[in-house]
């Protein structure tokens, strides 16, 4: 934010960057080659609903989208309000994966929303740890995140895994906002 | 992106604009006048600049220090900080420290020289109080505040105050116990001299404070909307408010006394019961008019088609 922009107060919502969520699956080649994570076929956008009649259109026009795609995406709403839409395919359709979750982000976008999406989540995991990589929107970069029992994680398994795939995703390189997605939906 | 629902208010802005560009010309008005009446002008300035930028440096340990906040790990409040973890991200801004004050006045408030700096603080009051999603507004309505740089802004915007306030006590002491002593013939200048400073002072004093709290009100507007927008939920911001202001009326006189001085940093201000003040004295516009521009943004949200 600029100074005349701080000075007269106008924060302005941040519109997501969607660019480099296609990234994704070239890193889980990267991840499966160079360690022991592979893709659980499960992904997921986190919103926030605003509240009003539009957005509760949008809502049902999104129900209808995927209510078309034969019951792919569930939805679940966490404990903050949040709204999860989860989508499993199998553990090598990435790519249509980070389709199918783009289309979710392009309909709230479209309508003017776009700017209440959070993150998307994308598991892995090597057997018994969860790995997710998690997009932020408004950064446009990714980052590990590897839940290791309540409300703890894994920095080690992260960092090893940021190291991993730095070359074919945008990492996001301010540790403090790798923030933890405890509830996130689809944890393997 | 090509459409949005968020929209500025250019109004509040320009309005904002026009207070602080007439902050300014008093300040220049003030120091000139103070020039041509030949006091040592820069010896009170460097000496007001001194005190401001010391409370504007240690903002963030004055005021947690004053309302006995102290900072929270995740470990300590998981739910705090997540929220505040979402709305940050949500916003595209750093993480400010988590801070929780142990009081049961409903109240919130963030403070800290910069972004980087800063600390929002809950009172286990408002904790209480308010649900998840209420909670949720009065934050975002906090890290607006943070974001817009509101702790410098109106620190600087009240230097101006404070320094005529500083003469004016200055010049009344220097009148009262300097001039007692000696009778030369520059007495009756020197006291002419004094009453102008003086009077020049009280006039900048008062004038710069209806000003600075103008500013402070529009501000306020502007963080309510910033965080509303935000959410994406005016409404809730809107509940919570009349929940806060509403407990207030019922909270003992003594804790809210020893609390007003930092009202300028509260999320809605504690003034006692009774204490009528008409709204150009006031740091934070009624409650009334909060709504009002709640429920505006609200209707914004609501319309149908982008």
């Amino acid at each position: 934010m600029g100074l005349l922009d701080a000075l007269l107060g106008r924060s302005k919502p941040v519109p997501p960057d969607l660019d480099q969520l296609f990234g994704l699956p070239s890193a889980a080649v990267t991840l499966s080659a160079s360690t022991s994570f592979r893709p659980t076929g499960a992904g997921t956008v986190a919103f926030k609903k605003a509240e009003g009649g539009a957005f509760q259109g949008l809502g049902d026009q999104v129900q209808q989208l995927l209510a078309l795609d034969g019951g792919k995406f569930s939805q679940q709403t966490d404990s903050y309000g949040f709204t999860w839409l989860v989508r499993r395919t199998g553990p090598d359709e990435l790519s249509d994966l980070v389709a199918d979750l783009h289309a979710v982000n392009s309909t709230l976008a479209d309508a003017g929303f776009g700017s209440l999406l959070l993150c998307t989540v994308v598991w892995f995991t090597d057997g018994h740890q969860p790995l997710g990589l998690v997009y932020l929107y408004k950064r446009g970069a990714w980052y590990p995140f590897a839940p290791s029992g309540e409300q703890k994680r894994d920095n080690t398994v992260e960092l090893e895994v940021r190291a991993a795939v730095a070359d074919d995703l945008k990492i996001e390189d301010d540790l403090s906002r790798w923030f933890p997605v405890w509830d996130a939906p689809g944890r393997p | 992106m090509a459409t949005t629902r968020f929209r500025a208010d250019r109004g509040l802005q320009t309005r904002m604009a026009l207070t602080m560009f007439l902050l300014g010309l008093l300040f220049v008005a003030f120091m000139a006048a103070l020039v041509a009446i030949s006091v040592a002008p820069l010896v009170i300035a460097v000496v007001g600049a001194g005190f401001l930028f010391f409370q504007f440096y240690a903002s963030d340990r004055i005021a947690l220090f004053a309302m006995h906040g102290r900072e929270v790990t995740p470990e300590e409040a998981p739910e705090l900080h997540a929220i505040v973890d979402r709305l940050c991200a949500l916003a595209d801004m750093p993480k400010p420290r988590v801070a929780i004050a142990d009081s049961d006045i409903p109240n919130a408030f963030a403070t800290g020289r910069s972004p980087q700096r800063a600390v929002v603080c809950a009172t286990t009051g408002i904790m209480r109080r308010l649900d998840r999603e209420e909670l949720e507004g009065v934050l975002a309505h906090e890290l607006s505040h943070v974001a817009h740089r509101d702790v410098m802004v109106m620190t600087f915007a009240s230097f101006l105050g404070i320094l005529a306030g500083m003469i004016t006590r200055f010049t009344l002491y220097a009148g009262m116990f300097g001039g007692g002593g000696r009778r030369n013939d520059n007495n009756n200048n020197a006291a002419l001299m004094v009453f102008a400073v003086m009077a020049v002072s009280m006039v900048v004093y008062a004038l710069s404070f209806l000003l600075t709290r103008a500013l402070s009100r529009y501000r306020e507007l502007a963080a309510d909307r910033a965080g509303a927008l935000l959410t994406g939920a005016p409404s809730a911001l809107a509940s919570a408010l009349t929940k806060v202001t509403g407990d207030m009326a019922r909270i003992p006189t003594n804790d809210l006394r020893s609390a007003e001085p930092f009202n300028a940093f509260f999320f809605a201000p504690a003034f006692a019961k009774g204490f009528s003040i008409s709204s150009l004295f006031s740091t934070h516009p009624t409650l009334d008019k909060r709504l009002a521009e709640l429920g505006k943004i609200a209707r914004e949200l609501g319309q149908p088609g982008a």
